[in-house]
Formats: C-alpha cells, sequence, structure tokens
C-alpha cells in the first residue's frame, strides 16, 4: 500500500501520527480516507474540489501534476508539500 | 588555466554540439522585434499614473482634467476593472485572490507600494498621455509604511491587508496578520541531532530585495477588436500564462485572447507576472484602437516584481569527524505588497545539498510595502543558500576540515530523504564536488598576501535546484524539400530554439539546420508554460522529442504504402526509412519528404504533434569557487578568479549551458557584493536606475570558468536536467567564504557592499 507522509501542521490532527498507509489508486482516494481517519484533514488539502492553490503532493519524489487524479502505486510515497514555482 | 570544460560520458550525433542559434542574424543585426517595437495602424501611446506613496487609503480619483485634455483617448482606473463591480458573495473563496491580482493592477481601495499603478491613460503621443497623467488628482490618506520583515511581523504592526490572516496549512489565525503563510517540515528529532553534535553553530543572516536586472523593460500592446478578440504583442516569458492571467483579471474567456509573444531581453523570473497587459488591454476597449505601454527603467524597478529580501536564522550541528548531525532553519521571506513570496522554495532547497537524518525548517510568507515580488532564477534557494552554505562554511572552519570534503562527507545522493520528505533520484551533487576539487582552480594554492594591503582569500559554496517539467506543446511538419518546420510555444530566452531544435534533430537523424524552429501565439499551438524553472529545453524539448517520433510513424507509415507492404516491415533507421528484409529498399528522409509533393500527395502533409506534462526533470546541483581580494580600507571587494561547476545532465548545447551558468554566476556576485533596493523612511526606492542600482558589469569580472558535469538524467531520452537557476543559488555564500578566507571576518548581511563589510571587520576589532 502506498506509505503517504501526514505533513507537519497537520499532525495535530493524526494525534502525532507521521505515516499511514492508505489502499488507494490516486490522491484523491488517499485525502478522502484520510479525512475519514483524522476528521478535519481534507478541508485542510482540498479547496473547490482541488488541491488548495499553495499545495502540491509529490508522488514517488516528483510533484505530481494530475493533483487529485495523480495514480499512485502500491510500494509508492506520497507527501503533501508546499507549492513551488520556477523562474 | 582551465576554461571552459565539458565532462561528458556519452555522445550523440546533434545533442551536444554547439550549432549556431536560428534567432542570431535577427538578433545581431537588431532585426529581432521585442516589445517596444510593435508598430500598428493607429497606435496610441499609453502611460500610467503611480502611487507616491508606500502606504495610503485611495480616498478619491478625479480624471476630468486628464479627460478633456487634447488628444487623450481613454482614462482609466481600478473601477474599470471587472473586480471594482464584484462582490465577495459572488467569488466565494477566490475573493481575495482575485483582488489581490486585479489590485496589483490598478489599485482600488489602498496602495501599498511606491510605484503602485492607480491610472492609466491613451494618447495620440507619448508627450500628451504624461502630460494627462500629470492631471489626474488622487487625494490620499496617508498611512504608515511597513518596509522591513521585522516590522511587519510585530504583534503591533501596521497592516497591509485588513483581512489577511495567517494561513498554517489550510487553517487561518484568529487576528489578521501582515504574515501571510506559515509551513514547517520536520525529519527525525532535530534536538536529539544537536545533542550528538560536538559542534553547533547557529547564525542569523538577512538579505535586501534585488531587481533580476533584465535590460529590456516590459513593454505590452493590445488591441481590443470590436469583434470581442483581444489580441495582446507581449515580452513575456509565458504567453500561456499571460493569456490565463489577463482572462482571470479581465473575466474574459482565453478563447477571446491572443498573445503573441515578441522577442524578449532577459526575463529571469521577472516577465512571468503581468502588470501592463491588462491596462493596455483596457485602454484598448475604451478607446477603440490599439494602446502601447512601455514601461521606463524607473518603473521596471518600482513596479515590477523584484526578489524577496529574506530573515533567516540557520543551526546545523555536526560531529567532530564531520557527519551533520541536525539542521534547523526559519525563513522568512518578502511577498512584497501581496502574499506569495518564494520562501516554499527557500525552505525545501535549503539544505538540499546535504544527507542528514535530523531536520526541522519553518518559512514565512510576510507582506510588506514594497511591489508584490516575483521569481528570480532559482526563486529563494539563494538567499536559502547564504544563509546554510555560510554556517556549513564555519563548521568547517570549527572542524579544521576542507569544505568541499565535509561537504563531500555529508552530499546528498540518490536514496537521500529531504527535510519536506520526497527522496532524491539519481543526482550528480557527489560528481559535481568531485568535479571542483580536482579543478585546477582548486588545487591551486592562492597568495593570501597582503599584496598592496590588500587580503586575498577562497571560498567555496554549493547550491540546489528543482527544475520543474510542465506542459509543453510541439509540432513538426515535414516539407517536401526534406527540412521540417517545429513550431513551440516556449519564448526564447537562453536559446532554446536551438535546443529543442536540436533534440527534434537527433530523433529524426537529420541535421540540426534542417529543422527552422519558430515561437508562436496562442492560438497557434497547444499549451505550453511559461520558459521558466529550468524546464524548457528538459519538457519543450521532450515534446518535440515526441512529435518526431509522431513524425517517424506517419512516415514509416507512407513507405510501406509506397513500397507496398505492411507498415511493419519497415524500420526508421539512420534518419530514413527502410524495408527490415529487403535492403534494396531504402529512402533517405530527404527522398521520402520529396514525395509528398502536392501533385503527389498521399495523405497529405506530414505533421508530427505532441503535448506533453513531463515527469523526470531531475535535480540541479552546482559548487562554486571564488578568489576575492579584499581592500581592507575601503571595504571594496574584487573577484580575481570563478570557477562554477554543474551537473548539466547531458548539456544539449554545451555553450549555452555555459552561457548560462556564467550568467548566473555574474547575477549571484552582483547580488553578493553590490545590488539592493535602498528604501528611505518613507518607502521610496532611492537608486532606481541602472547608474545607481549597481550590477556587474564586464569590466568588474574575470572570465568565469565553468565545468559541465555530465551525470544523465535517467527521466529524459538524453539525459538532460534543466540548468538555468541553480548557477545563481551558490554564489553569495561562496563570495561571503571568500571575505572570511581573506580578512576573518564573516557576512551576515546582503549585499556585502563596502560598507558592511568596514562595519562588520570595526565590529569585530579589525
Amino acid at each position: 500500500m502506498p506509505a503517504v507522509f501526514i505533513p507537519t501542521m497537520l499532525q495535530p490532527l493524526s494525534g502525532g501520527v507521521k505515516q499511514v498507509e492508505i489502499e488507494a489508486r490516486n490522491v484523491r482516494q488517499i485525502v478522502d480516507e484520510l479525512e475519514r481517519l483524522y476528521p478535519g484533514m481534507k478541508d485542510r488539502l482540498v479547496e473547490d474540489g482541488r488541491l488548495r492553490p499553495n499545495v502540491s503532493v509529490a508522488v514517488d519524489g516528483e510533484v505530481a501534476r494530475m493533483g487529485l487524479l495523480e495514480k499512485v502505486a502500491d510500494a509508492g510515497e506520497v507527501h503533501f508539500i508546499p507549492a513551488i514555482g520556477g523562474g | 588555466m582551465d576554461s571552459n570544460v565539458v565532462l561528458s560520458q556519452v555522445d550523440f550525433n546533434v545533442v551536444g554540439t554547439r550549432p549556431v542559434r536560428p534567432d542570431g542574424v535577427d538578433k545581431v543585426t537588431g532585426r529581432a522585434q521585442y516589445g517596444a517595437d510593435v508598430k500598428l495602424t493607429g497606435l496610441l501611446q499609453g502611460a500610467v499614473l503611480r502611487s507616491s506613496h508606500a502606504h495610503a487609503r485611495i480616498k478619491s480619483i478625479d480624471t476630468s482634467a486628464a479627460e478633456a485634455l487634447p488628444g487623450v483617448k481613454a482614462v482609466i482606473t481600478g473601477k474599470d476593472l471587472p473586480f471594482s463591480s464584484l462582490s465577495r458573495n459572488e467569488l466565494g473563496d477566490g475573493y481575495d485572490d482575485l483582488k489581490f491580482k486585479s489590485d496589483n493592477i490598478l489599485a482600488t481601495d489602498k496602495v501599498l507600494y511606491k510605484g503602485h499603478a492607480v491610472a492609466a491613460v491613451a494618447a495620440l503621443d507619448l508627450n500628451t498621455a504624461y502630460e494627462a497623467v500629470a492631471l489626474i488628482k488622487v487625494d490620499y490618506e496617508e498611512l504608515p509604511p511597513v518596509m522591513t520583515l521585522d516590522d511587519a511581523m510585530k504583534a503591533n504592526a501596521a497592516l497591509l491587508h485588513d483581512d489577511l490572516f495567517t494561513d498554517e496549512l489550510g487553517e487561518k489565525s484568529k487576528v489578521a496578520s501582515n504574515v501571510a503563510g506559515h509551513f514547517r517540515f520536520e525529519m527525525g528529532d532535530v534536538e536529539k541531532g544537536f545533542a550528538e553534535a560536538d559542534v553547533v553553530v547557529e547564525r542569523e543572516f538577512d538579505t535586501a530585495s534585488v531587481h533580476q536586472g533584465y535590460i529590456e523593460p516590459h513593454s505590452c500592446t493590445a488591441l481590443w477588436n470590436m469583434d470581442g478578440r483581444l489580441h495582446i504583442w507581449d515580452c513575456t516569458q509565458g504567453s500561456f500564462g499571460v493569456r490565463d492571467s489577463v482572462g482571470e483579471v479581465l473575466r474574459t474567456p482565453v478563447s477571446e485572447i491572443k498573445v503573441i509573444p515578441t522577442e524578449i531581453g532577459g526575463g529571469f523570473g521577472g516577465k512571468i507576472p503581468i502588470y501592463l497587459e491588462p491596462i493596455a488591454a483596457t485602454l484598448s476597449k475604451k478607446s477603440g484602437l490599439p494602446v502601447k505601454v512601455t514601461m521606463s527603467r524607473a518603473e521596471v524597478f518600482e513596479s515590477s516584481g523584484p526578489a524577496p529580501g529574506s530573515w533567516m536564522k540557520v543551526k546545523m550541528g555536526a560531529t567532530k569527524d564531520g557527519r551533520i548531525t541536525a539542521c534547523q532553519g526559519s525563513f522568512a521571506m518578502e511577498g512584497g505588497a501581496y502574499p506569495g513570496s518564494s520562501v516554499p522554495m527557500a525552505a525545501n532547497c535549503a539544505f538540499a545539498c546535504y544527507d542528514y537524518s535530523n531536520g526541522q525548517v519553518d518559512g514565512y510568507d510576510v507582506v510588506v510595502n514594497k511591489p508584490k515580488t516575483a521569481p528570480y532564477r532559482a526563486p529563494g534557494a539563494p538567499q536559502a543558500a547564504f544563509a546554510v552554505e555560510s554556517v556549513v562554511d564555519e563548521i568547517c572552519g570549527k572542524l579544521q576540515m576542507d569544505p568541499v570534503e565535509f561537504r563531500l562527507l555529508n552530499a546528498s545522493k540518490e536514496g537521500t530523504r529531504r527535510v519536506e520528505g520526497p527522496i532524491f533520484a539519481r543526482v550528480g551533487n557527489v560528481e559535481t564536488l568531485e568535479a571542483a576539487m580536482a579543478h585546477d582552480h582548486y588545487k591551486t594554492g592562492l597568495d593570501k598576501g597582503p599584496k598592496d594591503g590588500k587580503y586575498r582569500g577562497r571560498g567555496v559554496a554549493s547550491g540546489f535546484w528543482f527544475n520543474i517539467g510542465f506542459q509543453s506543446s510541439c509540432t513538426i511538419t515535414v516539407n517536401s524539400d526534406g527540412q521540417v518546420s517545429l513550431i513551440e510555444g516556449s519564448v526564447d530566452i537562453g536559446g532554446t530554439r536551438a535546443a529543442i531544435a536540436m533534440q527534434a534533430a537527433e530523433v529524426l537523424g537529420i541535421p540540426y539546420e534542417d529543422v527552422k524552429p519558430t515561437v508562436v501565439d496562442t492560438d497557434s499551438i497547444g499549451f505550453t508554460a511559461a520558459t521558466g524553472g529550468s524546464r524548457t529545453a528538459f519538457a519543450s524539448g521532450w515534446a518535440a522529442i515526441e512529435a518526431a517520433e509522431d513524425v517517424k510513424r506517419q512516415m514509416m507509415v507512407r513507405a510501406a504504402g509506397i513500397w507496398d507492404t505492411p507498415v511493419e516491415d519497415v524500420e526508421y533507421v539512420d534518419g530514413g526509412v527502410s524495408h527490415r528484409s529487403d535492403p534494396q529498399l531504402r529512402m533517405s528522409f530527404k527522398e521520402l519528404a520529396g514525395q509528398f509533393i502536392s501533385a503527389m500527395s498521399q495523405g497529405g502533409s506530414i505533421i508530427g504533434r505532441a503535448s506533453v506534462d513531463p515527469r523526470g526533470s531531475g535535480n540541479a546541483f552546482a559548487t562554486h569557487i571564488v578568489d576575492v581580494e579584499v581592500d581592507p580600507e575601503t571595504g571594496k571587494v574584487d573577484i580575481l578568479r570563478y570557477t562554477a561547476v554543474q551537473d548539466a545532465g547531458k548539456a544539449i548545447h554545451p555553450s549555452y549551458v555555459e552561457g548560462q551558468m556564467q550568467g548566473g554566476a555574474v547575477q549571484g556576485i552582483g547580488w553578493a557584493l553590490n545590488e539592493e533596493y535602498f528604501f528611505n523612511d518613507q518607502g521610496t526606492m532611492m537608486n532606481s536606475s541602472l547608474l545607481d542600482y549597481r550590477m556587474p558589469t564586464t569590466l568588474d569580472l574575470p572570465m568565469i570558468d565553468t565545468v559541465i558535469v555530465e551525470v544523465a538524467n535517467p527521466g529524459h531520452r538524453f539525459g538532460a536536467r534543466g540548468v538555468g537557476e541553480v548557477p545563481i543559488v551558490p554564489p553569495m555564500a561562496a563570495v561571503a567564504n571568500a571575505i572570511h578566507d581573506a580578512i576573518g571576518v564573516r557576512m551576515h548581511s546582503l549585499p556585502m557592499s563596502p560598507g558592511k563589510i568596514l562595519e562588520a571587520r570595526w565590529k569585530n576589532g579589525g
């Protein structure tokens, strides 16, 4: 199952849990399961059905361009990180 | 002395060579069309009234005298932009976002920096436009300017925005604040890490606002036609970004907007945001005529987006044998008048050169009464590297370790986990450090003097930048003479026409000169993200590779038709098609293309196309070595020798990679020694000219030597990595470390101008 790393700022919602394994095929399912496990977490990550503008998700070390639709592999890693851009 | 070296592991036919750029003739003959060169029938000239206050409430604007001036065709204020007639109920959660974007184009309720646009005029000529601007009366209620991070973050600070609350990953503070956002990353146990350390160094740093310093000022021409279509000619890094941003601010569907990118005289991130475009468009709509608006140099400084000033505290610990045990950093960066500084990138990049187990990083995005900050080449990373690499150097001094050896011992590599979470794939940090250590510059001793009363020192620093991919599109049309037209959406700033064409040529197996690249408008190609983020040679190159593969597929189908054989019997090899089992059946690319003249057309033109959003952009590392000479009497620093070493993956066009490395190093040296926005107490920039805002010239610098290290990026067909940004990351720390080596003084504030060096010497008892 993909390993999902809980952002430091959201760990108060998870009771200090830093990492969970979640059965999921994409990021949307991960967020839904995080919300089931830790109520309130989805609102912190998602706005109007999309990741918040200042939030990115990295899947297996790469910023995922598909956002919530990004697929995740069984042995994958998922991190929620601040959105980045270049110059 | 070494000069430019390429440490290459693999060769291709076209990739890795140094052909002439396709746009070279136009540029050296002055025929290239830049933003201000656009001329249209009936063209009006625009001018902008800008705030003379850094922080004030707008009580009223009287434009009647300007409107009555003969020759004036249109006058607009913030009330002419759609936002002013929309309510929070209508916009919902998007209200603040649109308000910030729209108000930065033309202020409505408050001006938030000196130079903030308040009104604009279109007139028959520029003098009339300036005269009309001077006739506009604005009644301001002045407010105290908030000019520093320290002032802005105080609990009782004057607020720029009454309804801005600190966002902590989706949770808003209860009280309004100038701190727009705060985030934290943690890894391991940072306190345990410091407890295990034999040496701990903790220092505070600050850096001034600096400008990207592109030579061409912003210029935009707009024609909002009577049929509802808006045409925008613009010197921008990203035509599609302009289209989408203008559409958002003007509430206009993107299909009604066509953006035609002109040539661009530098951008470095500063020409990604929009400034003049909605103004020119609205003036055109109101006047019914095309309108051009061009910034003066002072407007470029005061009214476009500089890189943020910063405050940083960095703490690192290491064992006596040189192993880093913990890294901790707090980074606060200026968003300028509106939220959105580059602090996330600063936080992510700060410690990325190192492999360590315990870390904690805090980032703060803070609004101040300065222009809204914009990206500048590896945004956020240079400031963070100044702090971190200075602390690393101090630790090396305490441990009496060679600074490159220390970095090698602790270097991040494939499998290293970063503090924000992700793990590095194959990266070239170690190889870059090894190349630096092996370089003649590093192996040659330095006579430290004093000579003529001046002291010499050597400094080293490393830097990291992510590189990004994002969307790019490309089409390739095969012409009957066997050459191809390559259509791309990426604005060419640093030679990307050549770099993209070379990748197509490599795939097709044809000469580079047979690929004719053209950068086109937003109606003529699929979405292509801005030229920035070190992405263009990678992502638009990827699109060219895919489009070329599409061409090859179609060529094989055509050959199969000509030879009356199944396509499975045809292969594309060595720049032509061959029958797999009949060696007599072979056509070169040119021969096959010649079959497609219209009279013998077999299915129309062959057009390969691709729109991609690639992963695997690979990460970039650089290590720089610099020798300086410091005059202890004046504080003046001269650069004696400079070597930039960088992992470029596979350098598609080594000359342009070297140019990026040298350009980044030079900009970093300017940031290190001279450049800063100097504000008075009222928030007015006192050095808004290129005479007073001191960028390095060729007379200030030696040749910048380069070493391209080619550690292939496994995510790219030819192994390429982005190269444009990481070379600006190490210079400030490298220069600071060299100054310390020369005169024994640690510099914690940028720029390290003569005055600051003297103050630091005096403080140090020197």
